[in-house]
């Protein structure tokens, strides 16, 4: 099982990477999912903070369950315009 | 509805065109373009990334939203990305409705709108450097504590 994760603008440049897949399991969250991707990336961590999530291109709650397939933005604060 | 992100040129006839309807009395109009200052320093340039996807997505919800909220007749959202020079016109949004009232009021709250929640990030370039923006008002400096 495994979802796709999308980074964007700072994050990006900070992962050296717009795309990854990630491994999941079952009873995963955003939030499960998220603190594995920050302790493999801790170049990331900086971010969290202030990071919102986007599931299949949704705004959720960290809580919500994440299912194999599914496509996980990290969007840092936005500033179009 | 007329809803777009791209890396072309945004043209305000195009969007206005869009809009267009007989039952319109007025036709507002708003430009987001690149100045070349902020804070005090010299602007280069901006560089905008998108979730293209997404942002469309909520582009049209909000533009829906402000069509019943407003009572517009239609509105037309663009929005640029890639690089763009100082004076390039960045967001692109016209709105029609049947009295002038509605035209400033309901462009102005897509604008704030926009600002919060479409996934689109600015980086700002100048002469000895560069940064991401983080936007003030966007919901990523004001969301609950259940997204975090």
């Amino acid at each position: 099982m495994e979802i796709t994760v999308l980074l964007f603008a700072s994050v990006a440049e900070a992962a050296g990477a717009r795309r990854l897949q990630l491994p999941i399991e079952h009873g995963d969250t955003v939030a499960t999912v998220r603190d594995r991707l920050l302790a493999e990336r801790p170049a990331l961590a900086r971010f969290a903070p202030n990071l919102l999530y986007a599931l299949d291109e949704e705004y959720v709650d960290t809580a919500a369950p994440v299912h194999a397939g599914a496509t996980l933005a990290l969007i840092p604060p936005v500033s179009g315009g | 509805m007329l809803i777009r992100v791209t890396e072309e040129v945004l043209r305000p006839e195009e969007a206005t065109a869009a809009v267009e309807s007989p039952g319109a009395g007025a036709i507002g109009l708003f430009l987001g373009v690149v100045r070349d200052n902020n804070k005090g320093r010299r602007v280069a340039y901006l560089e905008y990334d998108a979730y293209p996807s997404m942002a469309e997505k909520v582009m049209r919800e909000i533009a829906e939203e402000a069509r019943d909220r407003f009572g517009l007749i239609d509105c037309a959202v663009l929005h640029r990305t890639g690089r763009l020079e100082i004076g390039e016109t960045s967001l692109l949004i016209a709105v029609s409705c049947g009295h002038r009232a509605a035209s400033f009021e309901g462009g102005h709250w897509l604008v704030d709108e926009i600002k919060k929640r479409v996934p689109v990030w600015k980086k700002e370039v100048w002469e000895d450097g560069e940064e991401w923006i983080e936007g003030p008002e966007s919901l990523g400096m004001q969301a609950p504590a259940s997204m975090r």
